[in-house]
């Protein structure tokens, strides 16, 4: 199993609060979309920091 | 594209338009690079600025400026106003501003003193040498590039990424990272000239909710919560939701936005070798309030003074560098920033029982200074009982 953070582009804001509090720097907002660059750790502070609750750790088989 | 000058910036808003008008001002070759395909867009920003404040740095134009402030609520849970008036307090209050516009103005203003702009263009990492910054590796809409620099100037904001890769930590834990969402709204009730401010840990913990006239029956309602109290169900934007169906049922949403507000301390230390931080990304937003406008411009343009002196001396250090990080924390608004932090972190222990009482305490008061500073010592002087408690508050004036 491992787990992975999923962007829902639909719902992002484009704000870039998950940026500033991601510890490992995996995340970029870029212009009007935000992507996932580097190495995620699925910590899940970002999806915690979210305004909007566009970003999700989730669990796959 | 030109690749090499004096002084980068990175980051159209506030910090960097001043740091790179005051650069060219200064008879530098400066570069602004913005991420961003225009200056201005998106709005992340409540827009709130004072008066007094502003004033230092650019002339107040009313194409910029959605609306003249006359007083301040401060409403508890329970409901109790505290109300602080212009005319009692005999100074002046504020300014809600459109940042789309007035961005624009402070980077005009940094073009016409001669410095480049491009936008579309992001700092991907610094260019590093023997451990200082020599520049930035850039993508300019999709094309690589590098662009060196005597110095670089990081005024990226929230995201605050080139510090960060350049080696200063700029990451914000989650409990002082406030959580924003907030919608510009049309067609509502409200008093065009009074800003207010709604507390409470039902409507926002930890944090507050703000309605800001941007003219009549138009604002800006929008909230902030820490990012501890943010989860599935409870985020800005429900409590935001939540509110405006309550309060203002009919009005209508005409733009919605989100964005993150640090208020942890300011960084550690705002330079390197080659590298100064300012506003946002140097973390120096007010604790208290969430307002970062002017420290934004102060720091912006006290970064490119220093950055000036350092280039015309031939030695751009880290040691070199150093007064812009001194003089910033031995300023007012270094002062002020050192206290509010620690009044922030004294406020978010309270109940919704105790915001009140203190509310009540205050609420019938003429305040004679707009100030967290005088609130405070009212606060102080009409509850003996919670003096104790309020021992943290009062060491804060001290």
């Amino acid at each position: 199993m491992s787990t992975m953070l999923r962007i829902n582009r639909d719902k992002c804001g484009y704000c870039g609060t998950c940026v500033a509090v991601c510890p490992e720097d995996a995340l970029e907002l870029i212009d009007a979309y935000l992507s996932l660059e580097r190495e995620c750790i699925a910590c899940g502070i970002c999806a915690r920091a979210c305004p909007l609750g566009a970003l999700e750790v989730v669990h796959e088989e | 594209m030109k690749n090499n000058y004096d002084i980068l910036v990175i980051g159209g808003g506030p910090a960097g338009a001043l740091a790179a008008k005051t650069a060219a001002k200064a008879g530098n070759s400066v570069c602004l690079i913005e991420k961003r395909p225009a200056i201005g867009t998106p709005v992340r920003c409540a827009e709130g600025i004072g008066k007094e404040l502003l004033k230092e740095y650019i002339k107040p134009d009313p194409r910029w400026i959605s609306a003249d402030i006359e007083s301040a609520r401060i409403i508890a849970p329970n409901g109790t106003a505290i109300r602080l008036d212009q005319d009692r307090a005999g100074s002046e209050v504020g300014y809600v501003l459109d940042r789309k516009v007035f961005d624009r103005e402070l980077v005009w203003q940094a073009a016409e003193a001669g410095a480049d702009v491009i936008v579309k263009t992001r700092a991907t990492a610094p260019i590093m040498e023997n451990g200082a910054v020599r520049g930035a590796k850039v993508l300019s809409a999709g094309t690589p590039a590098d662009i060196r620099a005597e110095v670089v100037i990081a005024a990226d904001g929230t995201e605050a990424q080139f510090a960060r890769r350049a080696g200063l930590d700029t990451t914000v834990p989650l409990r002082e990272m406030m959580s924003c969402a907030q919608y510009l709204m049309a067609d509502i009730d409200i008093d065009a000239g009074s800003t207010d401010f709604y507390l409470g840990n039902e409507i926002a913990p930890e944090g507050y909710l703000w309605v800001f006239p941007k003219g009549d029956r138009t604002a800006n309602v929008g909230i902030g919560i820490t990012g501890r109290k943010s989860r599935d169900g409870s985020r800005a934007k429900d409590y935001l939701d939540r509110f405006v169906a309550k309060s203002f049922p009919d009005g209508k949403t005409i733009e919605a936005i989100a964005g993150g507000v640090p208020v942890c301390r300011p960084l550690a230390c705002t330079v390197g070798d080659g590298l100064l931080v300012a506003g946002d990304a140097a973390r120096v937003v007010d604790p208290i309030t969430g307002g970062g406008i002017g420290n934004a411009m102060y720091t912006g343009r006290l970064a490119a003074q220093v950055a000036s002196k350092c280039i015309e001396a031939g030695n751009c250090s880290k040691e070199s560098l150093m007064p812009y990080d001194t003089e910033w924390r031995a300023s007012r608004m270094g002062t002020i920033l050192e206290r509010n932090y620690k009044v922030k972190e004294y406020f978010i222990t309270l109940d919704d029982t105790k915001l009140n009482t203190l509310a009540d305490s205050i609420a019938s008061i003429s305040f004679s200074e707009f100030s967290v500073a005088a609130l405070i010592r009212e606060l102080i002087k009409r509850n003996p009982k919670m003096l104790l408690e309020l021992k943290a508050l009062k060491d804060t004036l001290a």
